[in-house]
């Protein structure tokens, strides 16, 4: 994968475009989750307070982060969980691999994981003759697409139900043309009830690990993680080290804001609680770093580890919603991933800190007030600094802040430039400006503000009767 | 009580109309308006595309021009999130400093500072109000939706007495309208679908004109609404605001 082309957000949002009633539709179905956050949020008379506490506490633990792992893998192995400290994706591959080969697994199944994706678990373990199956709805979907997710929470929003009917057609042997949700459900649901029975290891996740307990919590709706570690000899949960609360009671405040902002529940379906494995069983946890103690230590960054993984920030973002999570070349898409991306691979998601307006909407429906748009901003000047902006671009933002430092020249900058629009449209209104490819020009007016100023003001009037 | 005047480059340029509305409103609502001459961009344009290193000379430009006033005001919450945000100049830090803390948007100057929430004007039109992001979620000109919080804003308070205004409430009050500064052009075909989405639900509201405080946002929707042939007509609200004749 890594090996691919990448194509910029703005390429790709731009083919995503081509289609507008898929466009329209991936906007609407996103807004709807937006408008039900909405409701769910505004009935909670302490919302507010419930982020500020949030942010608060995930502040301590980044700040403290280093005392807060030692005690969750202390408490964790006196529970009797295998702790594994992994520095990068490729390790913490390497680790899940070496565990599947100890117990001779070939075939393992995976609820939604976002950190996986990050490290590319699937092709990796593929390479080595291991089945992945996932056992969550959208990423099974997508994984028989051959497709990345292209949302957190959604892993499958960017696909209609015919298009589901038609992969499973393909894939599960479904009837031909059946969109009817409850029978793909069902048909997915026989399919994977094979795989959980069958499979000798089960990889979840990671929402929340607890350090005063060496416990962590698993949130999904479908109850596959449960089925899954449930069911399996070995059960390994990867997590990111900034996964981590304080103590036990710290987790309702989460709980309470986590499914509202992802989905507008008032919870998972399912929060799971893992402490200890049964007899004969086991337990891993692997803590990953993959960037994150580099993000850590990025003064103006470091609150995006803050992030519970909710999605919220990408339903409500207008980019987004128009341009598909695929558009953004990243297992975490939309803003928060436009922030979190370029920590792992400047030059590669260089483009992504400018898939946006500014508009801000992201910060504030974020449950654990991460400055996402105030970090988009800053992200654009370190990687303008850094070098990975076209030379052209930086040569026209030269010119720019040398006209519009000097009143002078801006003067008759803006006269010649008024003056092109109003004598010579042609020679603005072509091909390479993309203003004028779906809009028309500003009108140009008989004289600037500042030239009816000098007329006009009562000043310059004052003066002219002195006269 | 002395007002420094500060107009968007672009509004100087492209939307004098919109500057003169500004400049004769003020002074209307009792205010001693001069216009700095030598003014030219806040840089934001420079800043937010990455090259706020090369924003120096415009702050300095800006520091220049608008020290010594009692309150700098424009009519445009972009603008004057940007100066409030980011003008800061190593020599002269204090005057900054000074500019920073008196700098408003027009509506929230004549609310917040003139203490005025009524205004005689004559508009017998159908609106939408198009409340641009820098001035809702930056200033605070208007509570923003994702806030469990009360309803406010400021702009709407001032169109209230506003003989004739018919104003509609949107199905997606503050969405973005997807101008965004250099991402209309580097984003294009994104910024111009939501300018239409935007555009959308103002027609299915059924409105004349479409008003807000940022021309920014309004010349991008205004491109795409000429574009359509569409009878919708974009105002900025100052130009409402001073509807009526002395």
């Amino acid at each position: 994968m890594s090996s691919e082309k990448i194509i910029p957000h703005s390429e790709a949002a731009a083919k995503f475009n081509k289609d507008v009633e898929r466009v329209n539709w991936h906007d609407e179905t996103l807004w709807f989750v937006r408008e039900k956050r909405d409701r769910s949020a505004h009935q909670i008379p302490d919302w507010e307070l419930i982020r500020e506490t949030a942010s608060k506490i995930k502040n301590n633990v980044l700040s403290n982060i280093h005392d807060y792992l030692v005690q969750f893998e202390e408490n964790a192995l006196k529970n009797g969980v295998i702790v594994h400290w992994a520095a990068d994706g490729k390790e913490h591959n390497e680790i899940v691999h070496s565990i599947l080969e100890k117990h001779k697994v070939t075939q393992m199944v995976k609820s939604k994981s976002m950190l996986t994706e990050e490290c590319h678990l699937n092709d990796y373990l593929a390479e080595k003759g291991i089945e992945v199956i996932d056992s969550d709805l959208g990423e099974y979907i997508v994984q028989l697409r051959k497709e990345p997710p292209s949302h957190i929470v959604l892993p499958a929003i960017h696909l209609k139900k015919e298009d589901v009917s038609e992969t499973f057609h393909e894939h599960l042997g479904t009837e031909k043309g059946n969109f009817n949700p409850q029978y793909l459900t069902e048909s997915a649901r026989h399919s994977l009830r094979n795989t959980f029975l069958t499979r000798k290891a089960a990889l979840t996740g990671v929402n929340f690990a607890i350090a005063e307990t060496g416990e962590f919590v698993v949130c999904t709706n479908e109850g596959n993680a449960d089925m899954g570690a449930h069911l399996a000899d070995v059960h390994i949960a990867s997590m990111g080290f900034e996964k981590l609360i304080p103590q036990r009671k710290h987790l309702g405040v989460f709980l309470r804001l986590l499914a509202r902002s992802a989905t507008g529940q008032p919870i998972t379906t399912f929060s799971s609680h893992f402490k200890k494995p049964r007899d004969g069983k086991e337990i891993h946890i692997v803590i990953v770093d993959n960037g994150r103690s580099t993000q850590l230590g990025r003064p103006e960054f470091r609150n995006s580890l803050k992030c519970i993984r909710c999605g919220a920030c990408m339903n409500t973002c207008p980019v987004y919603r128009r341009s598909g999570g695929h558009s953004y070349h990243n297992a975490v898409a939309g803003p928060i991933g436009s922030i979190l991306a370029p920590n792992l691979d400047m030059s590669k998601n260089a483009d992504l800190p400018f898939a946006s307006t500014l508009c801000g909407s992201c910060t504030n429906v974020c449950p654990v007030k991460i400055d996402i748009h105030d970090q988009l901003y800053k992200w654009r000047q370190v990687l303008v600094k850094e070098g990975h902006t076209p030379t052209a671009k930086t040569a026209a933002m030269k010119t720019m802040a040398t006209v519009l430092a000097n009143p002078t020249v801006f003067n008759i900058a803006g006269k010649s430039g008024r003056f092109v629009m109003k004598n010579i449209p042609s020679l603005v209104n072509n091909k390479m400006n993309k203003w004028y490819d779906q809009r028309e020009m500003p009108a140009v007016p008989e004289e600037s503000f500042r030239e009816w100023y000098k007329k006009n003001s009562r000043a310059s009037k004052a003066k002219d009767n002195e006269q | 009580m002395k007002i420094g005047l500060f107009i968007p480059c672009y509004v100087d340029q492209f939307y004098p109309k919109v500057a003169i509305a500004t400049y004769e409103l003020l002074q209307k609502l009792g205010c001693e308006v001069e216009f700095p001459m030598g003014q030219t961009c806040c840089g934001q344009p420079m800043a937010n595309s990455g090259y706020a290193h090369l924003t120096k000379g415009c702050d300095a430009n800006f520091i220049a021009n608008f020290t010594g006033f009692d309150y700098i005001v424009c009519p445009s919450g972009s603008c004057v999130l940007h100066v409030k945000d980011h003008l800061h100049d190593e020599k002269q830090e204090e005057k900054a400093a000074a500019i920073r803390n008196t700098v408003y948007e027009l509506t929230e100057f004549i609310t917040d500072i003139l203490k005025i929430d009524h205004i005689d004007g004559n508009f017998p039109f159908k609106v939408g109000m198009h409340q641009s992001c820098h001035g809702q979620r930056g200033l605070h000109l208007s509570q923003m939706t994702e806030l469990n919080a009360p309803f406010f804003s400021k702009p709407q308070q001032l169109l209230q007495n506003i003989k004739g205004l018919d104003l509609v409430s949107l199905s997606r009050k503050d969405e973005c309208c997807g101008f965004g500064g250099t991402f209309c052009v580097t984003e294009e075909a994104v910024s111009v679908k939501m300018g239409k989405d935007r555009i959308k639900d103002h027609e299915s509201h059924d409105v004349d004109f479409i008003t807000g405080g940022d021309m920014s946002c309004l010349m991008h929707l205004e491109g795409i609404l000429k574009r359509q042939n569409s009878r919708i007509k974009t105002i900025h609200i100052a130009e409402i605001l001073n509807s009526l004749e002395n």
